[in-house]
């Protein structure tokens, strides 16, 4: 089995294009989406749903005013300022958990003095599956505010390899997450071959440097390809440049069209509508795919 | 006064919005950018200011005294986060997972546990006449950004002009950044897209009870459907900037559109104005 992963540093680079592409020319495939925080691929690639999952991950403190003295220890001990006070016009002053601030480390709960504090399981998410002309594809959604996108990540990508296996499909195609951090590292653990999908611009460039420096860390094969080429020659070959140096290979590059928008407003892949870029698209497949 | 950039995807032109608004507001009065992308901290590439200072920050992670340590494994029991594990008699700490809550070292019954710092990344300071930058830049391989973020935002100078570069999504680390913002914008696209990460961040918006309004960059696919939705919510729309290949240009080599394009000032004067008479609505409202 084979997972490719596509990911950007920065957003917005087209990496969901791409992604969406390529799944339509693999004919057949686990198609995964990992940008767990703001999934977009299933807008490009149609499916109907099959089953959903509850991610359930950590724990949230909450407050019962009823038994709750007023002291304060749980506010002095919490490190993520999650408790906040009211002053009610009576004087007396309540406490509540700040939903989106607590990490549900435990700390109030094991302090306050009269035990006026629950610990329940948090519910951040769903994950499902669904059927789409070129394969099951696992996507997630992470509620807004919920921390641990990566352990989501982890989630939805256990359930592709297990689909991969149960499906007998030998490739899996994966969306990433943007940035260098949590999500991304759980993206590309143990995958076989990252596509860095990136733009000529100063902060492209200036991203796809701390992007080598984490693939570093892995060992997988790499490849890199410039999306709206022709804005910027100079910064591309810059960049690619960069990407060789760090044993990257180059299978293509994309030009500059807005046909990609287009096809995205249609709700389709660039490949399906014919598009330049589709064009350009269509040979980095063939080269990472022989590859 | 702080005003934060986001949007529910990146890509969609935040630290553009970000540093032209600087700019052109920094014509007016001083202002502060503060950089709390930091996994791809960019603002400071554009506006072209000396790094006068570098600091480190850490976090808090657990030292276990050996000699003190009986093994009882109270700490691990404790430790929400797998962080820290007792066998064979001792406990182990492992700060790749420890979130640095201070837990383990108040239940410890032998006082066996003390804090040290672990390096987590750096906050780096431009300093120009018009204008500051603070920018957060976590160190690859790290995995939580919030803490850098809080020490980040401890460090705005609340009586200023603040814009806070965002990081992208609906996650911890924007709500990190957002939470206590006199305003958030949140830039869009006119695309399936951006629609959906857009609905998203306006859920998010609701959750940290943060006023805010849209600014639609590449303006023109002739897809109406982002301006629907704010329409029928009740959403101000800041501004519109054009899809304009130019635009792309001059942003791919590092300039302030304002000053290449001059044509542009108007376009990011006026969402700057739209933005400040939101906030005294806003202001007013909660006098
Ligand atoms: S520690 Fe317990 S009793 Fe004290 S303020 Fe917090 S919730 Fe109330
Ligand atoms: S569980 Fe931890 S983060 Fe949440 S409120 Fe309690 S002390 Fe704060
Ligand atoms: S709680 Fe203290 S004594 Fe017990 S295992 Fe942990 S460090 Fe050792
Ligand atoms: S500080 Fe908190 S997260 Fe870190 S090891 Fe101790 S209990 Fe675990």
């Amino acid at each position: 089995m084979e997972e490719i992963v596509v990911i950007s540093g920065k957003g917005g680079t087209g990496k969901t294009s791409v992604t969406a592409s390529l799944a339509h020319l693999a004919k057949h495939a686990v198609i995964t989406d990992c940008d767990v925080d703001a999934a977009d691929l299933h807008l490009v690639v149609k499916g109907t749903l099959r089953e959903s999952y509850d991610f359930i991950s950590g724990h949230l403190a909450t407050i019962n005013n009823s038994e709750c003295n007023s002291c304060g220890v749980c506010s002095r001990l919490c490190r993520f300022e999650a408790i906040k006070t009211t002053n009610d016009p009576d004087g007396k002053v309540t406490f509540h958990v700040e939903e989106a601030l607590c990490e549900g480390c435990g700390v109030c709960v094991r302090f306050c003095p009269e035990n006026a504090i629950a610990f329940n399981e948090r519910h951040c998410g769903t994950y499902s599956i669904s059927e789409t002309a070129n394969g099951p594809m696992v996507h997630a959604k992470l509620n807004t505010a919920a921390e641990n996108s990566g352990k989501l990540v982890a989630e939805v990508r256990k359930k592709a390899k297990e689909t991969a296996e149960s499906e007998n499909l030998d490739l899996i195609i994966t969306d990433g997450p943007p940035g260098t951090g949590c999500a991304v590292i759980a993206t590309l653990t143990g995958a076989d071959k990252v596509l860095v999908v990136t733009e000529p611009t100063v902060s492209g460039k200036h991203d796809v440097e701390r992007v080598i420096d984490l693939i570093k860390h892995f060992k997988m094969k790499a490849y890199l390809t410039v999306n709206k080429w022709d804005i910027n020659e100079s910064l591309t070959e810059e960049i690619e440049k960069a990407g060789a140096n760090a044993g990257f290979l180059i299978p293509g590059r994309i030009r500059y069209d807005r046909g990609i928008t287009k096809a995205q407003i249609e709700g389709i892949s660039a490949v399906e509508l014919n598009t330049p870029a589709g064009t350009d698209i269509k040979k980095i497949w063939e080269y990472i795919s022989v590859d | 006064m702080n005003i934060a950039i986001a949007s529910g995807k990146g890509g969609t032109g935040k630290t553009t919005l970000t540093v032209n608004l600087s700019a052109i507001a920094s014509e007016k009065f001083p202002v502060d950018v503060v950089d709390c992308d930091v996994e791809e901290p960019d603002s400071s590439l554009f506006l072209n200011i000396q790094k006068t200072d570098t600091e480190i920050v850490t976090i808090k992670i657990p030292e276990i005294d050996e000699n003190a340590c009986t093994g009882c494994g109270e700490c691990d029991r404790f430790c929400n986060f797998n962080a820290i594990i007792s066998f064979s008699g001792l406990a182990h700490s492992l700060p790749e997972l420890c979130h640095s809550c201070g837990g383990c070292t108040l239940v410890c019954p032998e006082k066996a546990i003390t804090e040290t710092d672990r390096r987590i990344g750096e906050i780096n300071t431009y300093i120009s006449e018009k204008i500051n930058i603070l920018e957060g830049v976590l160190d690859i391989g790290v995995s939580s950004s919030p803490p850098l973020i809080r020490t980040l935002k401890g460090k705005i100078s609340p009586e200023k002009f603040t814009f806070l570069d965002s990081p992208p999504g609906t996650s911890c680390p924007v709500v990190t950044t957002v939470t206590g913002c006199d305003y958030t914008v949140l830039v869009t696209e006119p695309t399936p897209f951006g629609l959906n990460d857009l609905i998203l961040a306006v859920d998010m918006m609701k959750d940290v009870k943060v006023d805010f309004g849209v600014v639609i960059n590449r303006a023109t696919t002739g897809d109406n459907r982002v301006k629907d939705f704010c329409n029928q919510n009740g959403i101000t729309i800041l501004g519109e900037i054009p899809d304009d290949r130019r635009v792309a240009e001059v942003c791919s080599e590092g300039k302030i559109l304002i000053h290449a394009l001059p044509s542009y000032r108007k376009t990011f004067l006026e969402i700057l104005e739209n933005i400040q008479n939101q906030m005294e609505g806003t202001m007013q409202w909660k006098r």
